[in-house]
């Protein structure tokens, strides 16, 4: 799943760590969503999604999977 | 292990670092516990049957605690920690299955000369569920 999350924290001037605060979790879950590496579960992505005044979709797109 | 990963298993919350500050004193508490269950009837008290009685008591309620204090380290994790803890201890639990069972029976079909004793299962799991949270920080660093 691909996300805009880095952006979006950048375009507000915040740290990682300041994300991570405002979000309650740790600043290596924000690493991981940012990279790609960990998925949020459904709460955590309407709470970024209520944090950044945007719709979930606006932040987080499903990447198709190609076919095997 | 890097300074990084380091770094990721130390960055938590307040509220999980005084949750893990707890568990490693519930941990320590347990392991002298069991120290003293396995060393004190001999060394101890000369295997008075009351006073061993007492040690596996407490011993057992010191577990009970410990098991009790994991269970709100776990609930003070965030997701992310939570799914690492998780591999992790389904890679220890796998891991002591299939390599417990395994060694328990190796007397018995005569490839090592003593018998298998279960504290070398429980530290083969222990370093099995080290390996797994590091390989868990390393992935998601």
């Amino acid at each position: 799943m691909k996300n805009r999350l880095k952006l979006l924290r950048a375009e507000r001037d915040w740290t990682q760590a300041n994300l991570a605060d405002q979000l309650g979790v740790s600043r290596q879950t924000v690493n991981a969503i940012e990279k790609g590496k960990f998925d949020p579960s459904l709460p955590l992505a309407f709470k970024v999604a209520r944090l950044f005044d945007l719709s979930i979709e606006d932040i987080f797109q499903d990447a198709p999977t190609t076919p095997a | 292990m890097n300074k990084e990963i380091i770094t990721d298993m130390c960055d938590s919350t307040a509220q999980t670092k005084k949750n893990t500050k707890r568990l490693f004193f519930w941990s320590v508490i347990w392991a002298l516990a069991t120290a003293g269950v396995g060393f004190g009837p001999k060394n101890l008290w000369n295997f008075n049957t009351w006073l061993t009685i007492i040690a596996v008591l407490i011993h057992i309620g010191l577990g009970l605690g410990m098991i009790r204090v994991f269970k709100q380290y776990l609930q003070g994790l965030d997701e992310l920690q939570r799914k690492i803890q998780l591999d992790a201890m389904a890679l220890s639990l796998g891991i002591g299955l299939v390599l417990g069972s395994s060694y328990e029976m190796l007397e018995d079909i005569k490839l090592i000369p003593f018998e298998p004793e279960i504290p070398h299962l429980l530290i083969m799991m222990s370093l099995t569920y080290v390996v797994g949270t590091v390989l868990g920080n390393r992935k998601y660093q």
